[in-house]
C-alpha cells in the first residue's frame, strides 16, 4: 500500500492529465506560455534585456537552478540600468498560480489586482510558464465566466 | 503501514497497472481525479475495500493534499 500523501493538488499542480466533469474547463494549463525566457539571479540586467527582446518578449521569469521562481522582470524593470545585477532589478516574490486553476478565475483575478502577466508554477514553486492577460481572452466568450 | 511516495512514484506504478484510489467525497471525485482512479470515500473504506480492491496488485491512495 501506498500513501500519494501530497496528493491531487500536487498532481494537478504539476498539470499532469486528470479525468472528470471538470477537465473540460479552460484552465492556465491550457494558456501558459511555456516558453517564456528564464535567467538567474547574477545575470546582468542589460544582457538579459537584449536576449528577451531577441526572442520577441517584453518579460522575463528570474529563477534558481533548479527552475523555482524567484522573482520577475517586466518591461518597466527590463528598462532599468543594464549594469545592474538581476537580483536588483527584479521584481521579488511574485504572486504565483496554479496550472489547474480556471481560465474565468485567473481573468477575474489579474483584472482585480491590475496584472499583466503572472507566473504558472507547480505546487513546489517550480516554473511552468508564464500566463498574460491578453492570453485569456474575454469573458463575453467564456461560458464559465460567470461561475466563482 | 502505507509506504509514502512522490507523484513520480506514483506515474511509475500507474505504469506498472497499481489501482490508484480516491478517498474524496463522490462529487469531488467526480470533477476531477487522476487518471483510472477509483472512488473509494474514507468513509466506506472498510466495510468496501475488500470487495472493490484487488490484494495481488499495488495500491496507491490519495486526498487532496497532506493536510
Amino acid at each position: 500500500m501506498y500513501d500519494y500523501r501530497m496528493g491531487k493538488q500536487d498532481w494537478m499542480g504539476a498539470g499532469l492529465p486528470t479525468e472528470g466533469t471538470d477537465t473540460e474547463r479552460p484552465r492556465l494549463a491550457d494558456v501558459v506560455r511555456r516558453d517564456v525566457p528564464t535567467c538567474s539571479l547574477g545575470e546582468r540586467l542589460g544582457d538579459v534585456r537584449n536576449r528577451v527582446t531577441a526572442a520577441g518578449w517584453d518579460a522575463c521569469v528570474v529563477v534558481s537552478q533548479d527552475r523555482v521562481v524567484l522573482g520577475l522582470l517586466r518591461a518597466r524593470e527590463l528598462q532599468a540600468d543594464p549594469g545592474l545585477p538581476v537580483e536588483r532589478a527584479m521584481r521579488p516574490g511574485p504572486s504565483t498560480y496554479r496550472p489547474f486553476v480556471s481560465v474565468a478565475e485567473m481573468r477575474r483575478t489579474m483584472t482585480d489586482r491590475g496584472l499583466e502577466s503572472s507566473p504558472v508554477t507547480t505546487s513546489d514553486g517550480k516554473l511552468v510558464g508564464l500566463v498574460r492577460r491578453t492570453d485569456l481572452g474575454t469573458a463575453d466568450a467564456d461560458p464559465e465566466a460567470g461561475e466563482p | 503501514m502505507a509506504q509514502e511516495i512522490d507523484r513520480e512514484r506514483v506515474r511509475r506504478l500507474m505504469e506498472q497497472g497499481a489501482q490508484i484510489v480516491d478517498v474524496l467525497p463522490a462529487r469531488e471525485y467526480g470533477e476531477e481525479h487522476l487518471p483510472g482512479a477509483i472512488n473509494l470515500p474514507l468513509r466506506q473504506i472498510e466495510t468496501e475495500a475488500a470487495s472493490m480492491l484487488d490484494p495481488t496488485r499495488a495500491i496507491v491512495v490519495y486526498c487532496w493534499d497532506s493536510a
